[in-house]
């Protein structure tokens, strides 16, 4: 009725005291800057005086600065690389490249091979066969408490002591082993190739569509037209007709075997397989126990659903399982992705030449420390962020087919 | 008809021999040989692994070779019979020749019970810190001064021990020192970390945290290495050049930080508002809430992740190979360079990753009972 009766807590009139900063210590904003004014002022303090001992005794040593070397003739010599290169005439820029197009093979090889047999034994621990699920837990134990680097030099050790190019084993014809490394027969190529590659991936892209649309109509009628006819006829008999109407040209380059090396063939380095076989079972250990870890994260309602449904249990496990699962899968698989990738650099250790190794040897070269580590770091980082945005992406894409 | 129902269960179990319910066979029937597809794996499978456990003791006990004749003329061992068994049989004699060395390392061999001794500290420290009784306050006196006695006896120089300089360290105290001075030096500088990237008054504070957690996440430890190694001399002052070894041990705590930071985040995030609200509703303030009410309960939330990082740690210390210091598996490397035993590293491998693997499996054992333990009481 009067005016008393508006709650006074409702008008504003009854103000917090004091909102303006007041330069005392009791009050907490005035602290909180205080705070940061003195940890930011020590740190670029800190960081001045670490710069200004660099460039002392940079001065002192007689080390250039700047990227500059990168211009100049290399003279490392590189194994293998994946596009050509020179040591003679190329510059530690393009030697740099070499590096960083090796560690991204052995990355995206190693992430591969690593979710292939990581899901694998993630499932297979979960098995009803006993002997089975042991045998796979004993793996993950086994391989993942062992140092990398142990793993790496071990696996480097037993490749070395594999008989001479003389003695080489043949495990198939034009196969053959040796302490150098694996040779394989290399395919000549032709433009048939390229072709019936064209039509695989034509072929491909036709299944996909088809399995979609599949996916469409059971969703729509409950029954799923067949797809494996396109599939056989796009991914099979396109590329193998367009192979052989443009007349079928098979030639392969086999080894031959000499006395130190062989001639001809593809060469898989010992160095190599050892960095590949020593990374893909330390990691898969890793990833199988974030797949099973995953699965037994599905509720078992889930399973009795499937079972009640009359599916096979194979059936269950792709369908119905995986799919939930996977959204608990993804963020720690992202994580061993990332650390495949980062010990990848380990290769330095058993002489692969991947990024580190070649910085490595241009900074005891050059001198340039700086510039060397800075190189490395910043493609590390971009590898690592890549695979983070990437896997985020996919992660928000499984999230969203909950709903 | 009531009767009829209640005889037939027993009647059905007579029919079965007992044998077939219960019993190992079975447990066979239903474990190994469920289906067509089970029995294939478990036939195939147990042909592999008594195949291979066959050879592997073929190799490592029935063919072996355990001790190498030393030759009186040169006084050094003779392995003839190790490179006759080469192939065929382990050549163990190696170990029994260079275990020592692949332990301690080039330290001063008379004066190796230190470093015994030292190994033998580092395994009470870890054991008095799994026990739950000791999960106190006190505990940090304890890691205080076992480290202070380790660093005393690998130092000597007072109460007649004779003076080793850094250089001459080596072998499993290494690499043992790398790892628990990493996580007791980290841990501090971690909490520190991880309050700042949850801090909500102090922006500028937090944007470093993250910088720094993200950059050093990015990038492969041994990039770290390197930075030590050749980069952190540059930084000095003129004249000031701090032992390999510390620059390693500074890289690998400032790589350490993050992880835990990382962890000790998840620990904070895990306990629930009330606590934080009730720490203030009694007017207690930022330092006092965060050691008083907040960190005890955050940090027991994580000790088996935290675990889990130490088990990481100590198997990345071995990265320190790459940079030239001398730890475990760098001694197991330099052992088999010795012309003698040259062809026999991968007897020398094998014991070093039983030594990794006897530490890294009891500290995983450890951390996942002590998870199972917590989900228990949580659920209670």
């Amino acid at each position: 009725m009067s005016s008393t009766s508006i709650d006074p807590r409702m008008t504003g009139a009854r103000k917090a005291p004091g909102k303006g900063l007041t330069l005392r210590w009791s009050d907490p904003r005035f602290r909180a800057i205080l705070w940061q004014v003195v940890i930011v002022g020590l740190i670029v303090a800190g960081i001045w005086y670490l710069a200004s001992n660099t460039a002392n005794n940079l001065q002192q040593r007689r080390i250039a600065t700047g990227f500059g070397f990168l211009d100049r003739a290399a003279g490392i010599p590189i194994g293998e690389h994946l596009i050509p290169y020179d040591p003679s005439i190329n510059t530690y820029g393009r030697a740099f490249l070499v590096g960083v197009l090796n560690t991204l093979m052995v990355t995206v090889i190693g992430v591969f091979l690593v979710s292939i047999l990581g899901t694998v034994i993630g499932i297979a621990s979960l098995a009803n066969n006993w002997l089975l699920s042991r045998l796979c837990r004993a793996f993950v134990e086994t391989m993942r408490d062992v140092p990398l680097l142990l793993h790496l030099l071990f696996w480097y050790a037993l490749l070395l002591t594999l008989p001479a190019v003389r003695d080489a084993l043949s495990l198939m014809p034009a196969v053959f082993l040796s302490n150098s490394g694996l040779k394989i027969p290399l395919l000549i190529w032709e433009p048939a190739h390229s072709a019936a590659l064209l039509g695989l991936a034509a072929g491909a892209t036709a299944t996909w569509l088809a399995a979609r649309r599949a996916t469409g109509i059971q969703q729509a009628t409950g029954l799923r037209p067949k797809v494996w006819p396109i599939a056989l006829a796009g991914l099979l008999v396109l590329p193998a007709l367009i192979w052989a109407v443009m007349g079928a040209p098979f030639a392969l380059e086999v080894p031959v075997k000499g006395r130190f090396r062989f001639d001809g063939g593809a060469n898989i380095s010992s160095e190599f397989m050892a960095l590949m076989i020593g990374l893909v079972l330390y990691h898969s250990a890793y990833a199988a126990e974030i797949v099973r870890s995953g699965i037994q994260s599905v509720v078992t309602g889930q399973w009795e659903a499937g079972g009640a449904l009359g599916l096979k249990r194979g059936t269950m496990l792709r369908q119905i399982v995986l799919p939930q699962a996977l959204r608990v899968i993804i963020p720690p698989m992202t994580s061993t992705y990332l650390g495949v990738a980062k010990n990848s650099s380990l290769a330095v250790a058993i002489g692969y030449p991947d990024l580190v190794s070649i910085v490595n040897t241009t900074l005891n070269q050059t001198g340039q420390a700086i510039e060397g580590i800075a190189l490395i770091m910043g493609v590390y980082l971009s590898i690592s962020l890549s695979i983070s945005l990437f896997m985020n992406w996919y992660n928000t894409r499984m999230a969203l087919v909950e709903r | 008809m009531s009767t009829a129902t209640t005889t037939h269960t027993p009647v059905a179990r007579r029919d079965q021999p007992p044998m077939l319910v219960a019993g190992p066979v079975a447990w066979a029937r239903a474990n190994l040989f469920g289906s067509i597809w089970s029995s294939l794996v478990t036939l195939a499978l147990a042909y592999f692994l008594i195949k291979s456990a066959v050879s592997f003791i073929d190799w490592a006990f029935l063919k072996s070779v355990w001790t190498v004749p030393m030759d009186p003329a040169t006084g050094k061992l003779d392995p003839e019979t190790c490179r006759a068994a080469k192939g065929t049989g382990a050549c163990w004699a190696v170990i029994w020749d260079k275990y020592r060395f692949i332990l301690f390392g080039r330290y001063p061999f008379d004066e190796q019970w230190r470093a015994a001794i030292v190994i033998v500290l580092f395994l009470g420290l870890f054991v008095v810190s799994a026990m739950r009784r000791f999960w106190r306050k006190e505990l940090a006196l304890i890691w205080i001064a076992t480290l202070s006695a380790i660093g005393l006896l690998m130092w000597g120089g007072v109460f007649g021990l004779k003076y080793v300089p850094q250089d001459e360290w080596g072998g499993l105290p290494i690499t043992l020192i790398l790892s628990t001075f990493g996580l007791a030096f980290a841990f501090p500088i971690a909490v520190l970390v991880a309050l700042g990237r949850r801090s909500t008054k102090l922006p500028a504070v937090k944007l470093l945290c993250v910088v720094y957690i993200e950059v050093i996440r990015g990038v492969p430890l041994i990039s770290v290495l390197f930075m030590a190694s050749v980069m952190f001399p540059l930084f000095m002052p003129i004249g000031l050049n701090p032992d390999k070894l510390l620059r390693a041990q500074v890289a690998i705590i400032l790589f350490a930080a993050v992880y835990l930071a990382e962890v000790i985040r998840g620990g904070l995030q895990a306990l629930p508002k009330g606590q934080y609200e009730a720490a203030d509703a009694l007017g207690l303030s930022y330092w006092k809430k965060t050691f008083l009410i907040i960190l005890p309960q955050a940090l027991r939330l994580v000790i088996p992740p935290l675990v889990n990082t130490f088990i990481g740690f100590f198997k990345d210390t071995s990265l320190v190979l790459i940079i030239g210091i001398f730890d475990l598996l760098t001694s197991g490397k330099v052992a088999v360079t010795d012309p003698i035993w040259q062809a026999f590293s991968t007897e020398v491998y094998i014991m070093l990753g039983l030594i990794y693997f006897c530490f890294c499996f009891s500290m995983a054992r450890y951390s996942r009972g002590l998870e199972n333990e917590f989900s228990k009481s949580a659920r209670r």
